[in-house]
């Protein structure tokens, strides 16, 4: 309960450190009615707009606007279309989510077994060519590996549609590009891992109550092993939401990171304030999930509570 | 062993023919690759065949070389402005080297000198860096970087400050676990003893002798700084022309992917090439140099 109740102060402050931030940094870069309105608009209907906005008040009166508004879940107003920024934000959760879970479970799929298969049979041709696949999807830039995809199976052999979000052939491409990169990861880290455990002397100890290999490995080197993929895989997440955005952008996949980018081109404070702020959300939820895991996963955690992971 | 058997053992490991023989032969052509792009980063403008930036709109998107139409004049073919490809992609590497460089150099001091801080400080001090560690890591740093970018324009102080805070946080949390176990250790300890300052101890003694593991680190680290410049710049947030850079050229090939595939292909494979050597090199030096931090 006291690790829980230090593990959400924490968060909080991060949270409250990066909102503060994403809030700052955005409102030095200048006046958003400059980009907004067209450039020959006189000065009071600049001014007109300000005020509605609330851009002509002083920058900390903004700051406590904004973080009122904030704790009662008020996100603002999407200055180009007059929307509720948290549901234009919302609404395309279930796009990026679909896209998001679909590669992570790629990432698992692919990137476990062939990191336990490398590990057994380490140093043979197994491992160099998982190994050597390993290195090629890490090395991959994502949105080379969209392109190319796009010019192989769309346009040469025509078989998959290279945009949109209609139908699940749709998602093939896209959940495959963001996938492969994380399943080199995973395969890395489940590798050296699984190698580590199974010189433990447990593993001795196993094999000698005659235990079958498949049992060993499933039932005693895997938990072992998982926790620091686990750690890594919470580390990563915030690596797997950028890429998102680059390969909703190749793909033209309509998600949080497409509602993103037209926001940044039109300067659309607030909706792009709602993403970045949501997405830490994420991040931040992300990492506590993974530390409860990890507790779970190795008891001996939960003893050490607020010690740091460094 | 005595120190001349090892000073022999070093000056056997470094003979430079033996040592190719002992080198796989993916790690040979991963440095010959880093080599090129070094020289690439060095003169790219005197080696370039045309200006970069030389428009010639009677000569637009002709194919690279096998191709049918191709000529010897742009070995790589030229883009829609009729700009030589070649040409280009030696500046674009240029420029994505260079920032790559600068940013993985100033987030490694970065994050070294807050780790040295952090470990020799230690108390609040500690607390505060620790909790800026966890800030940066908490922080999708990307989407960060893009939002930053769009609104601050076209700033290359900024775009280079964002590639240096891009990671510090992996240095500070290594050299502060390294400084706090070498602080321990005997010849440390041998020079507190003898009277040295703590800066001179830390700069003279514990550095040199924790730059193994920062090194690999930051050989590590240098690919996804690569990709970290080329995806803001492909998504046209980076670099942006008139300047070129492999993300840049690859954003600007991406919309010819039909009647010119080669305007995307090449920069894209270059990128993959660049973050694949690193990548062959960094494995490579984590292995001899650093056993321990296999993982």
């Amino acid at each position: 309960m006291r690790w829980f109740a230090i593990k959400s102060l924490r968060a909080f402050v991060t949270l409250w450190l990066v909102v503060t931030f994403v809030f700052f940094v955005l409102r030095l870069s200048g006046d958003p009615t400059m980009i907004l309105l067209p450039d020959d608009t006189d000065a009071a209907t600049r001014s007109f707009y300000r005020a509605l906005w609330g851009l002509d008040r002083p920058i900390w009166d903004q700051y406590l606007r904004y973080v009122a508004g904030l704790m009662q879940g008020d996100f603002g107003i999407s200055f180009r279309n007059n929307m509720d920024a948290f549901q234009l934000v919302r609404d395309r959760v279930p796009k990026t989510a679909l896209l998001g879970w679909t590669a992570l479970s790629i990432a698992l799929v692919l990137g476990i077994p062939l990191g336990i298969l490398a590990a057994l049979y380490r140093d043979s041709w197994i491992d160099r060519v998982v190994m050597g696949l390993a290195v090629f999807g890490f090395s991959m830039p994502n949105f080379f590996l969209g392109i190319l995809l796009i010019l192989i199976f769309s346009l040469q052999l025509r078989w998959l549609p290279s945009s949109g979000s209609d139908t699940w052939w749709h998602l093939i491409m896209p959940a495959f590009t963001l996938g492969t990169g994380f399943a080199a990861q995973i395969a890395r880290y489940t590798r050296s891992s699984m190698i580590d455990v199974l010189a433990k002397p447990y593993m001795r100890t196993a094999r000698s109550t005659g235990a079958g290999p498949a049992r060993r490995v499933i039932s005693h080197a895997l938990p072992n092993a998982a926790v620091p993929v686990v750690t890594i895989l919470g580390f990563q997440i915030g690596q797997l939401l950028g890429w998102a955005v680059v390969t909703e952008t190749v793909f033209a996949w309509p998600g949080i990171g497409r509602l993103l980018t037209t926001a940044v081109a039109t300067r659309d404070l607030a909706v792009v304030q709602c993403i970045m702020i949501l997405l830490a959300i994420t991040m931040i939820a992300a990492n506590m999930f993974v530390d409860f895991l990890y507790g779970w996963l190795d008891p001996r955690v939960r003893v050490g509570a607020g010690a740091r992971t460094a | 062993m005595s120190t001349l058997d090892q000073d022999l053992k070093t000056a056997a490991r470094w003979k430079p023919l033996a040592l190719l023989a002992r080198t796989p032969a993916a790690v040979t052509l991963a440095v010959g690759f880093m080599a090129l792009m070094l020289c690439v980063m060095c003169f790219a403008q005197v080696i370039q065949p045309h200006a970069f930036d030389h428009v010639d709109l009677l000569n637009r998107m002709t194919p690279p070389q096998p191709l049918d139409g191709a000529s010897w004049a742009h070995p790589l073919g030229t883009d829609t402005l009729g700009r030589d490809l070649l040409s280009r992609l030696l500046v674009a590497a240029q420029t994505s080297m260079l920032l790559s460089l600068l940013g993985t150099v100033l987030g490694a001091a970065m994050g070294i000198a807050l780790g040295f801080l952090a470990a020799h400080k230690g108390g609040f001090r500690d607390e505060i860096i620790m909790a800026l560690v966890d800030f940066q890591a908490a922080m999708p740093w990307f989407i960060v970087a893009l939002a930053v970018l769009a609104f601050m324009g076209n700033s290359m102080v900024i775009f280079i400050l964002i590639m240096g805070l891009y990671g510090w946080e992996t240095y500070a949390r290594i050299t502060r676990g390294l400084v706090l176990s070498a602080r321990e250790q005997g010849y440390a300890q041998a020079v507190r003893g003898l009277g040295a300052t703590p800066a001179w101890i830390y700069t003279r003694h514990i550095l040199p002798n924790i730059a193994g593991p920062l090194l690999v680190q930051l050989t590590i680290n240098f690919p996804s700084t690569i990709l970290f410049e080329t995806s803001l710049s492909f998504l046209g947030l980076g670099i942006r022309p008139p300047m070129t850079s492999l993300g840049q050229m690859l954003g600007e090939g991406r919309d010819y992917l039909i009647s010119a595939w080669w305007l995307a292909v090449i920069p894209g494979f270059t990128i993959f090439l660049t973050t694949l050597s690193m990548s062959i090199l960094g494995d490579w030096l984590r292995a001899r140099l650093d056993p321990s931090l296999e993982t």
